[in-house]
């Protein structure tokens, strides 16, 4: 741990940038706003390195009052689980500003602005400490989102953006009552990791369940509630769909992790059934509308909406597998669903047309082109080498040892997207192209290659070697893992049919062959 | 037994110094020339100004005067400070906007005084009888400043429709201060408090006693069922009056309403809570779905301010369900906050100008952002601010009302104020919307402006900085509130 502040640094240089682009001349905005949040990356960067991997608490932890009379505090933390994301939010942030050179039109100033803000709120949510400042940056980002929809989206962007808006305000304001109560039940404090280790009743904790699913749930989008992602997806430009699908989707599953799972052990358990038959459901259905689209987004929306599938399975998994998985597969969705977005507004900017039949055939006009779109659309599907491989062989690992009958079903979802993507990339990258069209479709330039290559680049490094992120979250990990299951033995008879399987995770992933959690214990073994 | 002191006239110099304000401005009018009337607007702010020092003073004085008719306290300052704040914005929007829509009468400030010390009177009396004409002066200035666009016929519908209602629940409040006369033998807070102490609850007197003073202020409150007049009269008077009203009299009704309920009838708490809790659901419901249909802004802010009175009554509830005060001191909390959104949303509205009318309907926003993106800024912020979405004021105003609600034991009522808070956003954003996500039409002729001068800049960023920084940093309003509680018996 160091003294010196960098989480506060992370959030507030985006804001003070924001007010830069404010106050620049109309030349220097893109300039302004891409040195912002490359410079909040290059700051990012070194806690990578900085962060001790064999520990599973909080980290560069910086604490300060903020209202004594509520006791209400500035604390922000990052620990194995947050660290990836907060990485992820820096990488594509500045991926985003260059997506978004030329593709916007009006009030350049203001839209910079905005994802500034967003960067600044988001990081917030990955940091905070305190569950009122969690709340104030979960519910922050609402407005500035609410009009990048709005004001730079397609066609029924108002119908979107208020849809977007109100969906996940009211999920999130029941939020707020649960963590009012949890102030009162937990010892007047608004501390997450104090709150973290109280214990509440059974039927307590079953109405903040059900409250934190509504806010966490709409955010993901599970099953029921993910009416307004492909709307959302749709109408906001490609910064927008980016911001939306990488960063904002994790804040929901973030949300389970941090304060569902440890806060409310016994309710978790108890609504496992539900939340597992709900993730297989947005798995399948999700993976089912993506097969029926024409729309490239639409497509890509409801594919997110499959992969998230996937994350909250991992998590209510309980054990070491799962929630790894899951978080890896945070950062996978993040890392390849930014660059199908990516490569949807640039065809966009090309064509005008977000139709997969007005853009067929690329590979002979844009070579580079189809060749990320293939990359990505591969790492999207699972190929083995690229990080989603990962990612959803361990959720699939954890999953076995919980019910083989949920793997199975989930594995379809698998199969289905190979079916939609590649049924997507035949039509997109070797069809034959429409000869009208030939003349718009120049191959991508030097500046979409830097904001697609970072991406591929990450694809292939957590393809192959998704150690270095596995080690670090796992002492994070097992500490969650702990509060569900405490290892005292009196609490197993609590949940008695979930037992078999927990306390022994490493005899049973013994005998299911090697996994990935084998490997990163020696790998924590062999750092110094 | 009246004992008269004169040091008690030093205690209450800041009212003798409006009065005398009032008076001076009444005279000087006739004879004034047209150019040197901006002279009074200069007499009223310095006045407020010497007076805001002097109540601040007052802060940690705790005094009786009068035989108990008034009683200086920290409670008292506390609303006053907030009541010379918002009609010093008052008088400065006024400025701009009287000129603008060519009301020339000097007299307003005067009014406008005069109104301010019925507030100021409503909030420090500790006698039921002090208060009522506390009430009576604040209403009777307003009615005729409501009426002050005589040539509009909706103006005029207004003020007689205010005076009418405002008369009949000003002897409803009148009947029930009777009633309690009656059943306690006396007027003031304290005896009736001790009077009460030793009574069975269920005293049928009592209980009409109550719920009559309840009626009566739900109408100074515009709580439903008691708020019929507020959209109409909101919407017919000159907007300068109504920002004046939907705040700074609303705020002085609740001063004067909670230190009646606390002091004197702080005994009766398990009653009247339970009719608050009725009062308070039903002013959530019908305000904000009846805002969501509003086409007209003033009409919508009017339907708002009724809502925003059914969030603060969730902190007087809660008081019900408690030994501490934390309640009273969230609703001191929110009312201040509420005062910036509001009035800063108003002054927009105010000063937004279309073919030389105000653009009052949403309509006439459109586009707002391409041609004013400050006063589109400023009006997003407030808006967020009203829909209560943090990091902005309104923000924080829910937060502590609703941690009142959970610490009651309340945590429904709590969630359904928020759920109708999501409704509220609708209202609050499709104004965002309007103004940043439509084009502007293209006849520029009709296309609304905004006048901006330099007392307008002066209400708005005094407005905006109270959303913005009670929004991130609200510690010294809240020690104020609490301190304000603190005195409260």
């Amino acid at each position: 741990m160091t003294g010196f502040p960098w989480l506060t640094l992370l959030v507030l240089l985006p804001l003070a940038g924001a007010i830069a682009v404010f106050s620049v001349n109309e030349r220097s905005i893109k300039v302004t706003a891409l040195a912002v949040a490359v410079a909040n990356l290059l700051i990012s960067l070194p806690l990578w390195w900085l962060f001790d991997a064999s520990s599973g608490e909080m980290q560069f932890v910086e604490s300060a009052r903020w209202i004594p009379s509520l006791s209400i505090n500035y604390r922000l933390g990052l620990d194995g689980i947050s660290l990836p994301l907060v990485l992820m939010t820096t990488v594509l942030m500045p991926l985003c500003i260059l997506i978004s050179w030329h593709s916007i039109e009006i009030r350049m100033r203001s839209f910079m602005a905005m994802l500034l803000i967003m960067e600044s709120a988001m990081i917030g949510v990955f940091t905070a400490l305190d569950f009122v400042l969690f709340y104030v940056f979960w519910e922050a980002m609402l407005i500035p989102m609410y009009l990048l929809i709005g004001i730079w989206g397609g066609p029924n962007r108002l119908y979107a953006a208020i849809k977007f808006l109100l969906y996940t305000l009211a999920g999130s304001v029941l939020l707020l009552v649960a963590i009012l109560v949890l102030y009162f039940q937990g010892g007047h404090t608004f501390d997450i990791l104090q709150l973290s280790q109280g214990t509440y009743s059974h039927s307590l904790q079953f109405w903040l369940f059900l409250a934190f699913f509504a806010a966490f749930a709409v955010k993901v989008p599970m099953f029921p509630f993910h009416t307004w992602l492909p709307d959302a997806h749709v109408e906001a430009p490609t910064a927008g769909s980016v911001i939306l699908a990488s960063v904002l989707l994790k804040m929901g599953t973030y949300g389970f992790l941090r304060f569902s799972l440890p806060m409310l052990p016994d309710a978790s358990q108890a609504f496992t059934p539900l939340m597992v038959a709900l993730s297989i459901v947005a798995i399948i259905y999700g993976a089912y509308m993506a097969l029926a689209q024409s729309d490239l987004k639409k497509l890509i929306a409801y594919s997110s909406v499959s992969h998230m599938g996937f994350v909250t399975l991992g998590l209510f998994m309980f054990n070491i597998q799962g929630i790894e998985g899951a978080v890896m597969q945070m950062v996978n969705h993040g890392i390849t669903t930014g660059g199908l977005f990516l490569c949807v507004g640039m065809i966009y900017e090309r064509t005008h047309s977000r139709q997969i039949a007005d853009n067929i055939g690329l590979t002979k006009p844009m070579p580079r082109y189809a060749t990320f779109l293939v990359i990505f659309s591969l790492s999207s599907l699972g190929l083995p080498g690229t990080n989603s491989f990962v990612g959803e062989f361990m959720v699939l690992a954890g999953a076995f040892l919980w019910s083989k009958i949920a793997t199975a079903f989930a594995l379809l979802g698998i199969i289905l997207a190979a079916a939609y993507l590649l049924w997507m990339v035949q039509r997109v990258a070797f069809g034959v192209p429409d000869p009208h069209m030939l003349p718009k479709l120049r191959d991508v330039n030097l500046r979409e290659m830097i904001t697609v290559v970072p991406l591929v680049v990450l694809i292939f490094v957590i393809g192959i070697f998704p150690n270095p992120i596995l080690t670090r979250m796992h002492p994070s990990v097992e500490k969650v893992i702990a509060r569900v299951f405490p290892p005292a033995a009196e609490h197993a008879s609590v949940m008695p049919r979930m037992t078999p399987f927990t306390p022994s995770v490493e005899r049973i992933t013994s005998q299911t062959g090697p996994t990935f959690s084998q490997e990163t214990q020696t790998a924590s073994e062999g750092r110094p | 037994m009246m004992t008269f002191s004169p040091t008690d006239l030093f205690l209450i110099l800041p009212e003798l110094l409006i009065v005398t304000a009032a008076c001076i401005i009444l005279v000087l009018d006739p004879v004034l020339r047209a150019s040197d009337k901006d002279g009074l607007v200069w007499l009223s702010l310095g006045t407020l100004a010497v007076c805001m020092g002097l109540t601040a003073s007052q802060m940690n004085t705790s005094a009786a005067i009068f035989s108990g008719l008034v009683v200086i306290d920290a409670y008292g300052a506390f609303w006053k400070l907030l009541l010379y704040f918002v009609t010093g914005l008052t008088i400065l929007l006024s400025h701009s906007y009287l000129k603008e829509e060519r009301l020339y009468f000097g007299e307003y400030y005067g009014f406008v005084l005069l109104s301010l010390l019925g507030m100021m009177v409503m909030v420090s009396s500790s006698d039921l009888l002090t208060l009522y004409l506390g009430t009576e002066l604040m209403s009777l200035s307003l009615y005729v400043m409501v009426g002050l666009k005589r040539s509009e016929p909706r103006s005029l519908e207004a003020s007689a429709k205010y005076f009418v209602l405002g008369a009949f629940s000003s002897g409803i409040l009148l009947y029930g201060i009777s009633l309690l006369y009656g059943a306690t033998g006396s007027t003031r807070l304290p005896e009736i408090a001790a009077a009460i102490s030793g009574r069975n609850l269920d005293d049928p007197l009592l209980l009409f006693a109550t719920i009559l003073l309840t009626v009566g202020f739900g109408f100074k409150l515009a709580v439903v069922p008691f708020h019929m007049w507020t959209p109409d009269v909101y919407q017919g008077a000159p907007t300068s009056v109504t920002a004046f009203m939907a705040v700074a009299s609303k705020a002085a009704s609740f001063g004067a309403f909670l230190r009646v309920f606390m002091e004197g009838l702080g005994g009766l708490k398990a009653n009247w809570s339970a009719m608050f809790l009725l009062l308070c659901l039903a002013t959530l419901i019908l305000g904000n779905i009846l805002a969501l249909v509003q086409t007209n802004v003033k009409r919508m802010l009017a339907y708002s301010s009724i809502a925003h009175a059914g969030y603060a009554l969730i902190g007087v509830v809660a008081t019900g369900h408690m030994e501490n005060s934390s309640g009273i001191a969230s609703v001191l909390l929110y009312l201040s906050l509420y005062a910036f959104m509001t009035f800063g949303a108003f002054a927009i509205v105010a000063m937004l100008r279309k073919g030389g009318i105000e653009g009052v309907n949403i309509e006439d926003f459109t586009g707002l952002a391409k041609r004013h993106p400050v006063a589109a800024l400023l009006m997003l912020i407030f808006m967020v601010s009203l829909a209560g979405i943090p990091p902005t004021a309104g923000f924080i105003g829910k937060l502590y009302v609703f941690m009142s609600a959970v610490e009651a034991g309340l945590p429904w009522l709590a969630a359904v104020a928020l759920i109708f808070a999501v409704i509220s956003a609708y209202y609050y954003l499709r104004l965002v919307m309007v103004m940043y996500m439509r084009e502007p039409s293209d006849l520029s002729s009709t296309s609304p402006r905004m006048v901006m001068s330099p007392a307008l800049s002066i209400v708005l960023a005094c407005a905006v900085a109270g959303v913005v920084i009670f929004g991130i940093y609200p510690n010294p309003l809240v020690n104020f509130a609490m301190q304000a509680v603190s005195a409260l018996k």
